[in-house]
């Protein structure tokens, strides 16, 4: 009965106070879609160039890879100036059979974007070269077969030639052979973001609801209203369970919304059930829950608090996934193994990315779910320190 | 039972200091007995060891019968703290009846039982106002309020009167000795050393040591001042 007056009496409290609910509610959606129209606009690199006495079919060729803008100059010192003052990202000059080029490289994607848009623009005019050179050998094949007819005819002599090998020997581009794209997760435009996002999606929740949930009972402290709270017969464990159903609540419904903002708003594709990215989510949530009321009781104030929350986020951004860690020492992959959104993210992972079912993350859901017991456990016993029964 | 507090050589240490220096201290049934001393001197310390908020280095505490800290008996003893502690974006109402909850008044009680302090401390026209727009001396009363919900036996209040106009406080004391003649028990601290003489029996805590306790009279008597506020200023004269 105690625990559902809490609950009913946290819940009033957190309805009543409009801004922080709309913080709980909104903040996600907008730092999500930020994180988004950001990593959207990082996928396409393009590179302007300088060319300076570049063969005509190498410019051409140039001109037509994607991203590759040139502008012809007549002088090379001009052309760097114009590097120099920002204008371009890189400069082309051909003498003597050599291309020496100049890259800005302020940006190593456009550098190497620049020295494939050459060498590729460089094969192809080999390639035109090799063509024409072909053509022209084949125009005297024919000629020179022409000739031999004549001279057979006058010679009385037979020489089958078919109608129609002429047309057969004009220049016909060779067939390109077509490739078919098919994406196994996403389509072509799958990016960067795409392959963080069960782990982002993670780690919002995380945040998020340690946030809210590390100022909640540390305002009841600072407010004295804890100890008058203790000094009922309520018992520890209720009012830690009224906190964690109350705050669970709001929390799951925030999860939802990052879910529902990630999927259906960001437009990011989820090969399995969403029902078991909602549940993973929420498992999340009540981690991070439990682990900022452990907090809270440890922070003497809301400056202290603040101060957790770096400590907290940076290394669950670092090590729970979103850099690959297999290359990294071992001890890094011991201090991922303790962090819960290791587990959340590889979770995430497998349902978001690749579709697989309950039995390839039970483990990491049965890991969560332990951290939740021994958080809850751990608050339970903290609160000794406000009433020692 | 006749005692519902007996403290018996209670030491409670902070590191190093010692706060309270073999404490003894008894509250008989029906008695009002004020707790008095600067400030520092271990008052609320006494009180929350003595509901089992702080644990004692040694020494030992029954409250009711019961050896602190006890968790059930807290449901009948009546805590006002220094601070208000109060729900603030709750109306006062609320308040009193989350309290009520947490103390185990029956649901039907409920609403008896909100009616009847808010009575006592006046505030039966504000109860459906949030606790935020009140003025200090009406949260100070809301706080006095939920100490009295549930018919405690025993009121352990922490300077109830701070802040309190002179007719309240004069009503808040008539409805204490109202409570007292039905065989509840009072502990108070209290800045005003008026007050302290309308106790039965009156501590003097200094440097956590109970240095006098008995009937203000017997204590003016036995110092030869006319108030308890000469009795306090001249023992710690004397201990300093």
């Amino acid at each position: 009965m105690r625990v559902t007056a809490i609950v009913k009496k946290v819940l009033k409290e957190l309805f009543r106070d409009k801004r922080t609910l709309a913080m709980i509610f909104l903040a996600p959606i907008l730092v999500l879609w930020l994180m988004n129209v950001m990593f959207a606009s990082n996928s396409s690199t393009s590179a302007k160039l300088a060319v300076v006495d570049v063969p005509h079919q190498v410019n051409k060729n140039l001109d037509k890879v994607d991203h590759v803008s040139i502008k012809k100059y007549t002088d090379r010192t001009q052309a760097k100036k114009k590097l120099k003052q920002n204008k371009i990202d890189g400069v082309i000059y051909y003498h003597h059979n050599k291309y020496y080029v100049d890259y800005a490289n302020t940006d190593s994607s456009q550098t190497a974007l620049t020295k494939q848009a050459l060498k590729v623009a460089i094969t192809g005019q080999s390639i035109t070269k090799m063509k024409t050179a072909l053509t022209q050998s084949q125009k005297q094949l024919v000629k020179l077969s022409k000739q031999l007819a004549i001279v057979a005819q006058k010679n009385g002599m037979q020489v089958p030639t078919k109608p129609g090998t002429q047309k057969k020997t004009k220049p016909k581009k060779a067939k390109k052979a077509k490739i078919i794209n098919k994406y196994h997760y996403g389509n072509s435009d799958t990016g960067f973001f795409n392959k963080i996002v069960p782990i982002l999606i993670a780690f919002f929740i995380f945040l998020f609801v340690f946030l809210i949930s590390g100022m909640a009972l540390l305002k009841e402290r600072t407010t004295g209203t804890l100890d008058r709270l203790l000094a009922t017969p309520v018992k520890r464990s209720e009012i830690i369970y009224g906190y964690m159903i109350s705050y669970g609540i709001i929390a799951v419904i925030q999860s939802i919304i990052i879910i529902v903002v990630t999927i259906w708003l960001l437009n990011i594709e989820v090969a399995g059930n969403v029902m078991w990215v909602i549940l993973i989510s929420i498992l999340v949530a009540m981690v991070a829950l439990a682990f900022g009321f452990l907090l809270s009781t440890i922070a003497e104030s809301e400056f202290q608090m603040m101060q957790f929350i770096p400590l907290v986020a940076v290394p669950q951004i670092f090590f729970s996934g979103i850099i690959p860690l297999d290359s990294m020492a071992n001890w890094v992959s011991y201090l991922g193994k303790i962090l819960p959104l290791t587990y959340a993210g590889d979770a995430l992972n497998q349902v978001i990315l690749y579709g697989r079912g309950f039995e390839s993350f039970a483990g990491d859901m049965l890991a969560l779910l332990i951290f939740i017991v021994v958080l809850v456990a751990l608050n339970i016993v903290g609160l000794k320190r406000y009433r020692k029964v | 039972m006749n005692n519902f507090i007996e403290i018996h050589n209670l030491v409670k240490k902070y590191g190093k200091q010692t706060i309270l220096n073999n404490v003894d201290l008894t509250l008989k049934k029906g008695e009002i007995i004020g707790l008095i001393g600067p400030s520092g001197a271990g008052k609320t310390t006494t009180i929350k060891t003595a509901l089992g908020m702080e644990k004692a280095d040694s020494g030992s505490a029954l409250v009711l019968g019961k050896q602190m800290p006890n968790r059930k008996i807290l449901g009948e003893i009546g805590y006002m703290a220094q601070s208000d502690a109060l729900y603030t974006s709750l109306t006062g109402a609320e308040n009193l009846e989350f309290f009520c909850e947490m103390k185990g008044v029956a649901k039907k009680d409920i609403a008896e039982q909100i009616e009847y302090v808010s009575e006592v401390v006046d505030l039966t026209d504000a109860l459906d106002k949030y606790v935020k727009e009140y003025s200090g001396g009406m949260m100070r009363r809301l706080s006095l309020a939920i100490a009295l919900l549930s018919y405690p036996k025993l009121l352990v209040l922490d300077e109830p009167t701070v802040g309190i106009d002179p007719a309240l406080r004069r009503k808040i004391w008539h409805e204490l000795n109202n409570l007292r003649s039905q065989g509840c028990s009072v502990l108070i601290t209290t800045h005003v050393m008026d007050e302290a003489e309308k106790t039965d029996r009156v501590a003097l805590l200094l440097h956590g040591e109970i240095i006098a306790f008995d009937h203000p009279q017997v204590l003016e008597q036995n110092y030869g001042v006319p108030t308890i506020e000469d009795v306090f200023l001249k023992a710690e004269q004397k201990e300093g």
